[in-house]
This record gives C-alpha cells, sequence and structure tokens, in this order.
C-alpha cells in the first residue's frame, strides 16, 4: 500500500432529509489485529434515505456497515477508534446494550440465510426472543412484514412450512420481513442480491424502493448499476478510505475525484 | 496440436536456456508426451483401495454369517442317533461336530491299526452329546469312526430339557399314576406334563412375588429397628423395636400360609411319576416338573420341530437361564443391557453435550481449550479396563461407601451402594463414552454455518437464545449421531462392567415391583458377560457354545434395534426442526 490517498472533506450536497441523519459515523478507524481496515472515515446516514456504499472488494465497505449493529464484536482482536452515534447515542460507549441496539437496526446478509424453522416462526423470532408470545401480535406482525417484504401474497398459505422449501428470491425477501418484523429504524443491507438472478434482483429493488422512507436503508453493493438505481446518497470506498459521499447522481455522473470517476466509469475494481 | 504448442511453448531447459539468442536459429522443440500413464490416472491405487474394501467387507460377511447361521440353527431339533461301538457299549445321542483327529495307534487292534496307518494314521471322529450328566458325569463323548459297529435313530428315544442336571437323552420305561404302573402314554404324559409346568410356574410366581414381598418387607423391619437403635439408642427405640417385631410376626404368619400353599402344589407333582431309561439300561425317576420341554427327536415331523425351534426361541428371549447359563433364556441379560445403555445415555447425552457447548460456544478459544480438547480425545483411547477400576475405586467404593455411611448406615456392613450396581456401571460406561458425544457435538456446532448465527444475533437474540433456538437445533442431527456412537460402543462394552456391577447370575431385575421399584444398587447381567461367561467360565464349556452363537446373535440384533430407533428418532428431529415449531 505505497500510494498516498489525497485526504481532504469530502461530503457534499448529500440529500439531506428534513428529520437529520439516523446515524452519525465519527472519524472512525478500526483495526483487525495489527491491520488497520478503516481509515478516519466520516458519515452521515440520512433519516428515510437507502445510502449505498460502493467500492472494490476489500475497501471495507461491508466492515464499515457491520460495525453499524456491532456485529464485528465476534471477530477477535478487533480493535476501534472513534464513535458512531446513533439519535447522539455512542453505541461503542461502555455498559452499551448491544441486544437492544440490534433491535434498532434490521439486517440482511448477503446470502439468504433462513432458520431452519416454519416462515411464520421465521419472522416472528425477533419478537419471540423479546418474549412477546400473544398470537394475536405475532400474527399482526408476520402479516404486516411480509407484506412489507412483498411475500405476502406468495406465502400466507403456507407459512407453517418450513422456511427452507422457498425459492433463493423469495428467501431474501423472507430475510428482510424479519428483519422488518422488528419495525428497527435502520436496515442494514450487506450487498442483498449478490446470491440472486437478475428478476429476483429487480424484486428486491422495487422492495427497496418501498420500503425507504419507512427505514433508513444502508446498503453495501457490488453493482455500481444497482446502487445508481435504488439509492439516494452513494458514499465510495477506497481501502478503508471514504473517498466520495454525496448525492447519488452527482456521484455517479459528476465526481469530485479522479478515482471514483475511474470507478463508476469501470476503470477498475 | 500444433496450434495448441504455439499457444503454450514448453517450458523446457534447452529453449530457457536458449533465450533471445537463439531467436533465429530455432532451437529443436523438447519432446514430450502428452498423454497419462497409468500412475497418473490412479489405476493401480483405484485397484488398492477397492481391494482393501472389499476385503473389509468379506471379513464382516464373514463374520456375520457364522453368527448367523450357527445361531439361528442352533436351537432347530436335531435327531438322536444310537451308536454301538465295537467294544460292546452303545451311547445315544445328538451329533455336534465331527474332526480329523490322529489316534494312539499302539492302543489299537491290529486290522483297525492298518486302515488308520493306511489313511497316514489320521481318522476321523464324531462329537455325540450324550447328555445325562447325573448319570455318566459328562455331557459329551467322541465316537471315532473306526470303533462304530452300528448306528440306528430309535424311534423310541427322547429328548427331555430338564430344570436341572441339563438334558436327558432316553426312552420313557413307564409311567405311575397313584401308584398305578402303566405303560407310556403319550397323551396322558403330555397332558400330565403341561399341568406339572403350570404348577411349576404357580410355585414361581408365589416365591418371586408373595414370598418375595414377604421377605422383602421383613427385611424393611428389620433395617427400621437397626436404624431406630442406631439413632436413638437401645432403650429410646425399645418401643419401635416391639412394634416392629410384632409386624414381622405377622408376616411370618402370611409366610406361613404361603409355604403351605407352595407344598400343596408341590404335593400334586408326586400323582404322577415316570421312569426314563437311559441306553444302557439305567433308570432314573425325575420330578416330571422338572421336564421342561421332551420332543422324541426321531420321529418329529417338519411341523413337530419348528414348534420346538419356535418355543426354543420364546424361552430364550423371555425366561431365566437354567443350568449354569447353558440352557433356557438370557431375559435377565437382555433387561440389564438395555437398562444399562439407556442409563448410560441418559448420563452422557447432558454431561457430553453441556461441555461441548461450553467449550465450542463460550470458552476463549486458546491453549488451554486445545489442551482440554486433546485430553477429551485422548481419554477415549484410554483402555476400558481402566475406567472399570476407576469406576470400582472412585463410584462404588468412595461415592458409593459414602452415601452407605449416610443414607443406609443400618445395612452395613453389607453395602448398598457400596459394591458395583447398575447405577455405577452406566456411569463408568458413560465416563468411556463422553469422549465421543463431546467430539461429535463440537463439531455439528462448528457445522452450523455463521451466517446462521448472525442472522439470529442481527435479530436481536442474545448468544443463548441464538444457541438454544439457531445452533442446537440446527446441531441436533449431528449431536444424536455422537449420542448414536457412544451408544453403541457403551452397549458392547463388557471388560469395565466385570468390575462394576455386572454379574454371573442376577434373576432380580434392576426394576421390579417393590418400592422403590428402580433399584440402581442391584447388579445386573449383561449379555457381553453372558457370552464370555457361557463360552469360557461355565462347567462345560462345549454345552456353553451353541449360546455363545445365540447370545451373540441377539447381542447384535440388539444393538441394531437400538440404534436404528436412535437413527429414526433423529431423522425425526431432523425434519421436525426442518418444518418446525420450538
Amino acid at each position: 500500500m505505497t500510494e498516498t490517498i489525497e485526504f481532504e472533506p469530502t461530503a457534499y450536497h448529500v440529500k439531506k432529509s428534513n428529520e437529520g441523519p439516523a446515524l452519525e459515523i465519527k472519524d472512525f478507524n478500526l483495526w483487525y489485529g495489527e491491520t488497520q481496515a478503516l481509515f478516519d472515515n466520516n458519515l452521515e446516514i440520512q433519516k428515510g434515505q437507502v445510502t449505498a456504499l460502493i467500492g472494490p472488494s476489500g475497501c471495507g465497505k461491508s466492515t464499515l456497515l457491520r460495525c453499524l449493529n456491532r456485529m464485528n464484536d465476534l471477530v477477535d482482536g478487533l480493535r476501534i477508534e472513534g464513535q458512531i452515534t446513533v439519535d447522539g447515542f455512542d453505541i461503542y460507549a461502555k455498559g452499551v446494550d448491544v441486544i437492544a441496539l440490534r433491535k434498532r437496526m434490521g439486517m440482511v446478509f448477503q446470502k439468504p440465510n433462513p432458520f431452519a424453522m416454519s416462515i411464520y416462526d421465521n419472522i416472528t423470532y425477533p419478537l419471540r426472543v423479546d418474549g412477546i408470545t400473544k398470537k394475536s401480535i405475532l400474527d399482526e406482525t408476520v402479516e404486516r412484514a411480509l407484506t412489507q417484504a412483498a411475500l405476502w401474497k406468495e406465502v400466507k398459505d403456507r407459512l407453517q412450512e418450513s422456511a427452507l422449501g422457498l425459492s433463493g428470491g423469495q428467501q431474501q425477501r423472507l430475510c428482510i420481513a424479519r428483519a422488518v418484523a422488528s419495525d428497527p429504524e435502520v436496515l442494514l443491507m450487506d450487498e442483498p442480491c449478490s446470491a440472486l438472478d437478475p428478476i429476483a434482483t429487480a424484486r428486491i429493488e422495487d422492495l427497496i424502493e418501498e420500503l425507504k422512507g419507512t427505514y433508513s436503508i444502508v446498503m453495501v453493493t457490488h453493482s455500481m448499476a444497482q446502487a445508481a438505481r435504488v439509492s439516494d446518497n452513494t458514499a465510495f470506498m477506497y481501502l478503508g478510505r471514504l473517498i466520495e459521499y454525496g448525492d447519488t447522481d452527482t456521484v455517479f455522473t459528476n465526481p469530485q475525484k479522479s478515482r471514483t470517476n475511474d470507478y463508476v466509469t469501470g476503470r477498475f475494481g | 496440436m500444433t496450434s495448441f504448442n504455439e499457444q503454450y511453448p514448453p517450458a523446457s531447459g534447452a529453449a530457457g536456456a536458449a533465450g533471445a539468442a537463439a531467436k533465429d536459429a530455432v532451437a529443436p522443440r523438447a519432446r514430450r508426451r502428452y498423454s497419462a500413464d497409468l500412475s497418473a490416472l490412479g489405476e493401480p491405487a483405484l485397484w488398492g483401495f477397492g481391494g482393501a474394501l472389499a476385503l473389509g467387507i468379506i471379513m464382516i460377511a464373514v463374520f456375520l454369517m457364522a453368527v448367523l447361521y450357527n445361531g439361528a440353527t442352533t436351537f432347530w431339533p436335531k435327531p438322536i442317533e444310537k451308536v454301538e461301538l465295537t467294544d460292546g457299549t452303545v451311547i445315544a445321542g445328538v451329533e455336534r461336530r465331527g474332526t480329523i483327529f490322529r489316534p494312539d495307534l499302539a492302543r489299537l487292534d491290529e486290522d483297525v491299526r492298518a486302515t488308520v496307518e493306511a489313511n497316514d494314521g489320521f481318522a476321523y471322529r464324531t462329537l455325540y452329546q450324550t447328555a445325562n450328566f447325573d448319570i455318566y458325569g459328562d455331557d459329551f463323548r467322541w465316537a471315532a469312526d473306526f470303533e462304530m459297529a452300528g448306528i440306528t435313530r430309535p424311534e423310541d428315544m427322547y429328548y427331555f430339557e430338564r430344570q436341572v442336571w441339563g438334558v436327558f437323552v432316553g426312552r420313557i420305561a413307564q409311567m405311575q399314576i397313584d401308584g398305578q404302573r402303566m405303560d407310556y402314554d403319550p397323551d396322558v404324559f403330555r397332558r400330565e406334563q403341561a399341568a406339572a409346568r403350570e404348577r411349576f410356574r404357580e410355585i414361581r410366581r408365589i416365591e418371586r412375588n408373595e414370598i418375595g414381598r414377604i421377605n422383602q418387607l421383613i427385611e424393611r423391619e428389620r433395617l427400621a429397628q437397626r436404624r431406630a437403635v442406631l439413632r436413638q439408642g437401645e432403650e429410646a427405640a425399645a418401643p419401635v423395636v416391639a412394634q416392629s417385631q410384632t409386624r414381622i410376626a405377622e408376616l411370618q404368619e402370611d409366610f406361613q400360609v404361603l409355604q403351605a400353599r407352595v407344598n400343596e402344589i408341590r404335593a400334586s407333582d408326586r400323582g404322577f411319576r415316570v421312569t426314563l431309561e437311559e441306553v444302557g439300561g439305567r433308570q432314573i425317576e425325575p420330578e416330571i416338573s422338572q421336564i421342561v420341554r421332551y420332543f422324541p427327536a426321531n420321529t418329529l415331523g417338519w411341523f413337530g420341530k419348528l414348534r420346538i425351534y419356535v418355543s426354543r426361541w420364546i424361552e430364550f428371549v423371555s425366561a431365566e437361564p437354567r443350568e449354569a447359563n447353558t440352557q433356557g433364556g438370557v431375559l435377565p441379560a437382555i433387561f440389564g443391557t438395555v437398562a444399562m445403555t439407556l442409563l448410560m445415555v441418559i448420563f452422557v447425552a447432558p454431561f457430553g453435550v453441556i461441555t461441548a457447548l461450553y467449550l465450542r460456544e463460550y470458552a476463549k478459544q486458546g491453549r488451554i481449550t486445545s489442551i482440554v480438547r486433546i485430553s477429551v480425545n485422548n481419554l477415549a483411547g484410554v483402555p476400558s479396563i481402566v475406567y472399570g477400576v476407576f469406576g470400582l475405586g472412585f463410584f462404588a467404593y468412595t461415592m458409593g461407601g459414602t452415601i452407605d455411611q449416610l443414607f443406609y448406615p443400618e445395612n452395613l456392613p453389607n453395602p448398598t451402594f457400596g459394591k458395583g450396581g447398575i447405577l455405577w456401571a452406566s456411569l463408568t460406561l458413560a465416563l468411556l463414552t463422553v469422549p465421543v458425544v463431546i467430539v461429535a457435538t463440537e463439531e455439528a456446532l462448528a457445522a452450523v454455518p455463521r451466517s446462521m448465527r448472525e442472522g439470529s444475533l442481527a435479530c436481536g437474540a442474545s448468544k443463548w437464545q441464538t444457541i438454544r433456538y439457531v445452533v442446537l437445533p440446527k446441531a441436533l442431527p449431528g449431536i444424536m449421531t455422537g449420542m448414536i456412537l457412544a451408544m453403541a460402543r457403551g452397549a458392547g462394552e463388557v471388560a469395565p462392567l466385570m468390575l462394576v456391577g455386572v454379574v454371573k447370575l442376577a434373576p432380580a431385575l434392576p426394576i421390579d415391583g417393590f418400592y422403590p421399584f428402580i433399584h440402581l444398587d442391584r447388579s445386573f447381567m449383561h449379555l457381553g458377560f453372558h457370552i464370555f461367561d457361557v463360552g469360557f467360565q461355565s462347567r462345560n464349556s462345549e454345552a456353553g457354545k451353541p449360546m455363545v452363537f445365540v447370545t451373540t446373535l441377539l447381542l447384535l440384533a440388539l444393538i441394531v434395534t437400538m440404534n436404528a430407533t436412535a437413527i429414526i428418532i433423529r431423522n425425526r428431529l431432523k425434519r421436525r426442526y426442518a418444518t418446525g415449531q420450538f
């Protein structure tokens, strides 16, 4: 890593929501053991908007995403510096209830990972781990979440069947339904379409379109076309640094940094 | 081919060394064959692998066939042969097996010696089960071919299986009803024998259940007296003791009544007498109730043989052993084996799973966990007899001894738990098999995909909830597999059991109708030990040999059944957790 990366304030005319930022990332550094993976990241995720994180493989976009709900806590030898705040609360402060935090952040993973339970149990899982057992609440949640994930019509007659019997695209929508079941504030999506075919991808993208506004969505994607299609703001990361962050149209049509230009025009990455 | 070589020129040494200088003088291309030889294709290795597999399968198949054939044919009734020997003696018996041997030529007659010598000094001999141990003092007799004068199968030869003294081979000389002598009448005899057996079972039942219960109660009273004396002192306990004595007296009266009834039943046996005569003419007069089963071996039709065969099997799996375990059934051993194995599973399952859970999910992975893991794996290699010694010393003597002193002081110096018993045996085996369960569980836990755990954690589940609802159900089939392996290992283990509770004969099952119903302190019988005992420890191992095969067959069948059940349960769980509610 001999090349030097120019470092100046990178955020500019970000599409702002009127409610202010949902998440603020301030001077965030992260090390895996001795290796630094994130360098001084600063980012404000706007409420109700879709924010796409793009960049070449290994640039740290997934790492950054997984820091937002402290999923990286599972990794041994991890060290961080800086702050991530949700509504002004530092999520890495001492004594923060990680479980409570994760309940405010639904997460969808790269590969669909439904549990080996029925569809119904999958969706009610976040509620049941909270100790909610009242049937009416659970039923209501299942219908709402599945409707939100545009899956209700397809599975309403087989809620008690195994979730593993669904197709890949349906499974991923089920995972989205599970993520929104506990009504979180933020939806984190880690390349949600990378394991899906184009048709299933299109459906998920439509879904993201519908869900935005209700939830603030942070989405890691490898596909620039997808980022251009669905996101309001785009952050371009390279080698652990946030290079450019701005409103999607500007980042794609008129990037300020040459490296961003190279990436979005497909010259590397 | 040309285009291929142009595209990928072989990086031969000559071309490389020549380098750019030899550009215009094109170096001859090194010849190279592009076909693969036999070793590259792995054919010889493949033959080796296939051969090894075939060898393994053949060995197992031969073993299974031997057990199956011998086990399945043992109970089939065989004819009785009457053999007249050249020296004038007559023997009668069932042919067991034959073998070639080298007779002592010096002791043979001239003409016989000539024939044997013509045969390189070898001769053939047959082993007959002549039975009648009470008369002959032996059950078997070898008869060489050259000493046989004639073999016949007389129709009046009967094969009697008796409660004691083993088999009797001979004819029925005469019967006697209420002092009236009469000739043998098959119908009368069959009716009387069936009635006598019925009475015999009735006596058994009374002795086992009713008299057994009275003995139990008397014993308990006796212990209660001792306990009272130990706790309160001689004088203070006097009223308790007196009360208890009256109760004992009452019980003894009951006992007298029952004993009188037993005697009465037994007396009615004496109305019918039968005289049996062995082939040499010597007679015995057995009690008819002692004859378990009899049949005319030489006149029995195919259907009759089948009936005897089935009835022997039924007796085998549902009755107690007779004749130093060489005859009768093995019910206590079946029961002991199953009960001990199930108890072992009950102990080993939670222990192994919890250990593996902590080791894999909670413990910090590092040097100490590695050491623990290696130690656990090594435990699986400790000779099982060592576990037996440990079980006897730690469980039986130390733990059991302490329990005795705390809870059963009135019974001392007789140990209650301070000796081998089914509880200590199953604990010892649990210790022996726990590494299997730990290793299997750890592997099953490790095989649960990370994405599953992350999905659960991202839903706001705690670590424990994730393990409980996502990881464990997913790992359950793997854990069950470990349990099945442990069960198979435990059910087949004998050596440690000989130290911690298995005995040759224990008619009292660990579970019965007397309070507290489950007697974990009791010794028990085990099929594996039964094989060892019958085959190698009985007074007449020749007599026990068929039993060895049958018992082996049964033990194999039992283990297969238990494993199959466990596998079915595992598959059902798999389905249930694949579709299911939690």
